[in-house]
């Protein structure tokens, strides 16, 4: 179905940022008005997305509540080759669940804003050791009964705006000085941040408890029983098919799905549509009047969110927070998780956190695979090595990632995909001049031009956007 | 393709120079030293070792060794029962950077696995291992498997005390016996967990204990605490500065990483001071580089460390820099017969805490051939447990920690 | 006058100007012999940057691999493993170094053109953005370490490779040969200052005086037209590839005359980081700014691990970095190879 090279989608793709010139496509219409059937992105997943997008809220509800439900039922189903051996598959989901809220946080800075992070774990530990530092016993700064005043059970769900709170004002402090800095810059300057977050983490022993970590941090205390004094999220509740780190995927699950809302109206309104802009060209954007900086600084504090949420997760359920979980191979095995799933799209980020959490998981302690002997552990302990090898034959045949974003409509989007799968419906029937798409609504902020001279056409290009299939920027 | 090689030689040219003009350099300040280096070339580090020399209680006083009697044989008399299937589990770093700790804890138990399986073809017991990376989260996800695995009796490990820190809820709600050989945070047993074991002495019986040593019987009047970011290296140097008391030079203290392996300033501070012994807290990697570097920069005072340093790998590579240090540790010595069955098993010499990774299993392995069949069995069999093994006498008091802790002093000769 | 109260009755972080007065010029030279290192290192990056506009990440591994280079060619040459410093006299020692650090040389400088053509040649056909070059730059690292993490040792029957550093073969052992101020300076810190500032200069002069270096600038100041005036474009890469791997490569046979026990698969990254620290410090794609930033580095380290602690070192490290770039923003002798570039 596709007709363009993947060199040709990535055309257009400057080495800075700047916008090469359009490369002369005789065959085509002029810019923004490829046809559907031409488009470098024609396959069967394009389809599906389309068909997604063409169809009414009510009925992506439908579908979609059930499969979230379906993931959310995962480590209870116990699906035969699925499960892990070595390790309990709940607990993987737990950490997939927060590796999976790290790369939407990280994918709103990387992948919609096009910053470079390379010390986003430091936000994951920062959100951490908040948490930690004011409810661990062995921290000067325990609020927690019965030193303090806050009561055990709702120590975990109390602290966790403050340290939402505090990562934020931490991406607001690393920001406002160094988002004036381009591209690679940032990248060194971030994970400098990264590296200075791990070692006040070590050096402020007093505090932190250095190199000996927090112990005992708190964690929601639901659904005490006899069995379970300390709720169903202590590590203690394990056993039953409903063990603790079941219900921290749950928990974290929630946390996803409004982090996926907030990003979601996000990408949809002025802010996504600027960060949009600076991702593709900053220089343009700010002569078009887009406030880069604040934006910029906006991902940023957004993406610390979240990555606080997380740490807070993580620290509540392993209840133990220590310096060396928060190292630079972390930060990159994060950023591997973001480009791996398809930097800019917030599912496939998912995904890809879901590769890399599972992945070594599914083959710890694993002797036979489909019956033919594996020494599972083995293969385990090189991931590292696989994940490398992964990187880089990716970054070659498919740099845009496992689902790549797609440059949509944000404004009146589903009206114009209704009428772009009519069109899509009529070309299969007959010729290419049976339709055009010509009911989407211009709207004020989105310039939409639909139509072509030379045939059916609809097209997805918005005022600011450049099309972005290939581009990693 | 001529201009390519032409390329190459012009670049190799280049080198070649540099490596010239590097060389002429290096003579003159080689020159005048060639003739002193030659005393200690010739003492190679290859007839180095950590030898024991004594034993120590917590107040740093000399105890006359008294398990050199009659240590249990995991073989038994080889009239065992058990169900098909039965095992124990081994839980702790086995791949990763600390893998080396893991596996010596795990070739040492199978050493004592192996012995009762050859001895008794009525039980035939099998160890199963949980890698955990030493990494605290892997251990939550681990635990559950463990737990969840009706033929495990009992566990030994976790091996690092974060990890046991983490995961010990767990193993004391399931009820299952676990018997750690290396968690040295003396917190551990704080925790009301009715199922956690220590192997060993823990650092708050070694750190005053070593340091009572280094100031009653060495007679150290000034020493230097180095301590690297581990949660290991912060307990104990906690512990020793502590018990050093005024003995501790707060102005020669310092801190390293795990990883570092340039100390230059760490080495500068304590080579302008007028410390008499240095005592590091931390890993051999460490250690032996550190070592080697005071000695460079003609620091000559006692180098003191404890078992995180007490390796062979401390000797091999620090080399003559190692000569006469003296590592203390709560792990007792192996003794030949053990170190040649374990070379034989596992085709190398045996590690730091090997010694408590066979014991510990052997204790595990009698309880199942005294008719043990479930956790509970095993949980009250470990709590009345009093016998002997390689390195001590095993009998616990009821928080988990043994009753009587002992230390050794080894020295590197 | 609270605030330092608290300061002073429980100190968080140490502050101590005296000890840096103490021993200010043993830790200025012990910093240069430091920064030497960095420097070299950092000549990689920056070069690349300023030709290809790319940080190579991997960088950091082709220093590892030039250090297990020169371990190799030393074993291959009948040395082995001892805590102690072999004798072999003068000549003969610094026939032995140099021949081991031309063996680092060929590993590090031959393990950039390969993994140029392996990891960047293809994305630079297919028109990559940059992101997808550090990407797979950092792809390439993660590989190369598990390399030498679990294959090496495989392949040489566990002489090279694997989770402990090797133990250690040493050629000279530091012994103290004059006094500056007050400080010790050893045989081996002068080595290192020396055959570093050697190297520089050569490199320098290499890419300001040769056809080649005019090529290199060239292409870094404006690829297209450098290829229309007949410069090979794909040619030059491999050339500053080679460059950067052979003064890693030297790079990694002086770091391990000061740190014999530094031979680990593991033991690039973080200098690797430091060194590109070095190079923006400076001014990434400027040579002399490389060269600046190491020495500045190595030695505002030192001095910080002094004043503040030894546990701080990285951080003084960083936080100089971050504080350097605010103010000016290109590095401090701004971005350009050879020249000026807008």
């Amino acid at each position: 179905m596709s007709t363009s090279t993947p060199a040709e989608s990535n055309g257009a793709a400057g080495t800075n940022g700047a916008a090469q010139p359009v490369r002369p496509r005789p065959e085509l219409p002029p810019a923004g008005q490829t046809p559907v059937r031409q488009r470098a992105h024609g396959g069967a997943g394009d389809r599906l997305r389309l068909w997604w997008d063409a169809l009414a809220r009510p009925a992506q509800w439908g579908i979609g509540v059930p499969f979230v439900v379906f993931i959310a039922l995962l480590p209870i189903l116990n699906i035969p080759v699925l499960t892990t051996v070595g390790t309990n598959f709940g607990a993987v989901m737990a950490q997939f669940g927060m590796y999976a809220l790290i790369a939407i946080g990280l994918n709103v800075v990387v992948g919609q804003a096009g910053l470079l992070d390379l010390g986003y774990v430091g936000f994951y530990a920062i959100g951490a050791y908040t948490l930690a530092i004011l409810t661990s016993p062995d921290s000067p700064w325990n609020v927690t009964q019965p030193e303090g005043w806050l009561s055990d059970d709702w120590a975990w769900l109390a602290i966790l705006p403050v340290a939402v709170a505090i990562t934020a004002m931490s991406g607001l402090v690393l920001g406002s000085p160094t988002l004036r800095l381009r591209g690679d810059y940032l990248a060194i300057v971030t994970l400098g941040f990264g590296e200075i977050v791990r070692l006040l983490a070590d050096n402020l022993d007093e505090i932190t408890g250095g190199g000996q970590g927090l112990k005992s941090v708190a964690y929601p205390r639901l659904g005490v029983t006899e069995e379970l004094p300390n709720g169903v999220f202590s590590a203690g509740n394990v056993g039953s098919t409903l063990n603790s780190g079941v219900w921290w995927f749950w928990l974290s699950l929630v946390f996803i799905i409004i982090s996926l809302m907030l990003v979601g109206n996000l990408e949809r309104s002025r802010v996504g549509r600027a960060w949009v802009a600076i991702r593709e060209d900053e220089d343009a954007a700010e002569i078009m009047g887009v406030p880069t900086f604040k934006f910029k600084l906006w991902a940023f504090v957004i993406g610390a969110s979240i990555g606080g949420v997380s740490g807070a997760i993580y620290a509540g359920q392993v209840q133990f927070v220590i310096p060396t979980n928060f190292n630079i191979i972390n930060s990159v095995l994060f950023l591997c998780a973001v480009v791996l799933g398809g930097q800019g799209n917030k599912l496939g980020v998912i995904l890809g956190a879901f590769i890399i959490v599972y992945l070594p998981n599914f083959f710890l302690g694993r002797t036979s695979l489909f019956g033919i002997p594996i020494d599972g552990s083995e293969i385990a302990n090189y991931k590292y090595l696989f994940f490398g090898v992964a990187l880089m034959v990716l970054m070659i045949f498919r740099p845009q990632g496992l689902i790549p974003v797609r440059q949509k409509l944000l404004t009146y989007g589903r009206e114009l995909y209704v009428a772009a799968r009519r069109t899509l419906a009529k070309m299969s029937d007959g010729g290419p001049q049976a339709a055009y798409a010509t009911s989407a609504p211009a709207s004020g902020t989105v310039g939409t031009r639909s139509g072509g001279a030379d045939g059916a056409a609809t097209t997805e290009r918005t005022g600011d956007d450049e099309p972005t299939d290939g581009r990693n920027r | 393709m001529q201009r390519t090689a032409r390329r190459t030689t012009g670049g190799l040219a280049l080198a070649l120079a540099a490596t010239l003009a590097i060389t002429a350099c290096g003579t003159q300040s080689q020159g005048d030293n060639g003739g002193s280096t030659e005393s200690s070339s010739e003492s190679g580090s290859a007839d180095l070792a950590i030898v024991p020399s004594v034993q120590i209680d917590i107040d740093g006083a000399e105890v006359p060794v008294e398990t050199s009697g009659d240590p249990v044989d995991p073989a038994g008399d080889g009239t065992a029962e058990c169900a098909e299937g039965t095992s124990i589990a081994m839980a702790g770093a086995l791949t990763g950077p600390n893998a080396a700790l893991g596996q010596n804890i795990l070739y040492g138990a199978k050493v004592a696995v192996d012995e009762f399986n050859a001895a008794n073809a009525g039980c035939q017991i099998t160890i199963k291992e949980f890698d955990t990376e030493g990494d605290p989260q892997k251990a939550t996800q681990v635990a559950p498997q463990i737990v969840g695995d009706a033929s495990v009796l009992a566990l030994l490990g976790p091996a690092f005390s974060g990890e046991t820190s983490a995961t010990g809820d767990v193993f004391s709600q399931a009820g299952l016996p676990s018997l750690s050989a290396s968690a040295t945070n003396p917190d551990i047993t704080k925790n009301g967990w009715k199922t956690f074991f220590r192997g060993l002495a823990n650092d708050a019986v070694q750190g005053p204990a070593v340091a009572k040593y280094m100031v009653d019987t060495l007679g150290y009047d000034k020493v230097c605490v180095v301590q690297d970011n581990s949660d290991y290296g912060v307990g104990l140097a906690t512990e020793i500065t502590a018990g050093l008391g005024d003995a501790a030079d707060d102005s020669c203290s310092a801190e390293v990483k795990v990883g570092d392996k340039d100390f230059a300033a760490a080495t500068q501070i304590i080579s302008s001071s007028d410390a008499d012994a240095v005592f590091y807290a931390g890993y051999y990697a460490e250690a032996a580089p550190f070592a080697q570097q005071l000695r460079d920069a003609g620091v000559e005072i006692p180098f003191v460390s404890a078992d995180g340093t007490n390796d062979p790998q401390f000797v091999t590579q620090a080399g003559a820099a190692s000569k006469g240090a003296i590592l203390s540790c709560p792990c007792g010595p192996a003794p030949d017969e053990f170190a040649a069955a374990y070379e034989a098993l596992n085709g190398q010499a045996p590690g730091v805490y090997s010694t408590e990774g066979y014991d510990l299993a052997t204790i595990m392995l009698t309880g199942i051939a005294s008719g043990v069949t479930d956790r509970a069995g095993m949980l009250d069999y470990v709590t009345n447990y009093d016998g002997e093994g390689l390195a001590r006498t095993y009998k616990w008091d009821d928080t988990g920690e043994l009753s009587s802790a002992l230390i050794w002093i080894y020295e590197v000769e | 006058m609270l605030v330092h109260g608290v300061l002073a009755a429980d100190p968080l972080i140490g502050f101590d100007l005296a000890a840096l007065g103490r021993n200010f010029w043993a830790l200025t030279v012990d910093g240069l012999t430091y920064g030497a290192v960095y420097a070299l290192v950092a000549v990689g990056y920056t070069l690349v940057y300023g030709v290809l506009r790319l940080i190579n990440f991997a960088h950091s591994e082709i220093f590892m691999l030039g250090m297990f280079g020169q371990y190799a060619t030393l074993l291959a040459l009948g040395f082995y493993p001892s805590g102690d410093a072999f004798d072999k006299g003068i000549l003969l020692t610094i026939l032995y170094l140099g021949i081991a650090m031309i063996g680092g040389m060929v590993v590090a400088g031959g393990a950039a053109v390969g993994l140029e053509r392996v990891a960047y040649r293809p994305l630079r056909k297919r028109g990559a953005p940059s992101l997808v070059f550090l990407i797979t730059a950092i792809g390439a690292s993660f590989v190369i370490q598990e390399f030498v993490h679990f294959v090496l040792p495989a392949l040489t029957g566990g002489e090279l490779g694997g989770v402990n550093a090797e133990q250690p073969i040493r050629l000279v052992e530091p012994e103290v040969q004059f006094t500056l101020f007050g400080a010790n300076v050893t045989n081996v810190s002068l080595i290192i200052i020396f055959s570093a500032l050697i190297l520089a200069l050569a490199t320098d002069m290499f890419i300001n005086r040769t056809k080649f270096g005019r090529g290199i600038r060239a292409v870094a100041q404006d690829p297209v037209t450098a290829t229309l005036m007949g410069v090979s474009r794909e040619r030059i890469i491999m050339l500053t590839f080679l460059i950067g791997g052979i003064l890693a490569g030297a790079a990694a046979l002086l770091y391990t005359l000061r740190v014999p026990n530094g031979i680990i698969y593991s033991g690039g990254f973080i200098l690797g980081i430091k060194a590109f620290s070095a190079a923006v410090l400076g001014g990434i794609g400027n040579l002399r700014g490389a060269l600046l930033g190491g020495l500045l580095l190595g030695v505002m380290e030192n001095y910080g691990q002094v004043v503040f602690g030894t546990e701080w070192r990285d951080v003084v490290a960083f936080v100089l970095l971050i504080v350097v770039l605010m103010f000016r923003p290109t590095g401090i002798l701004g971005e350009s190879l050879g020249r000026a570039r807008a």
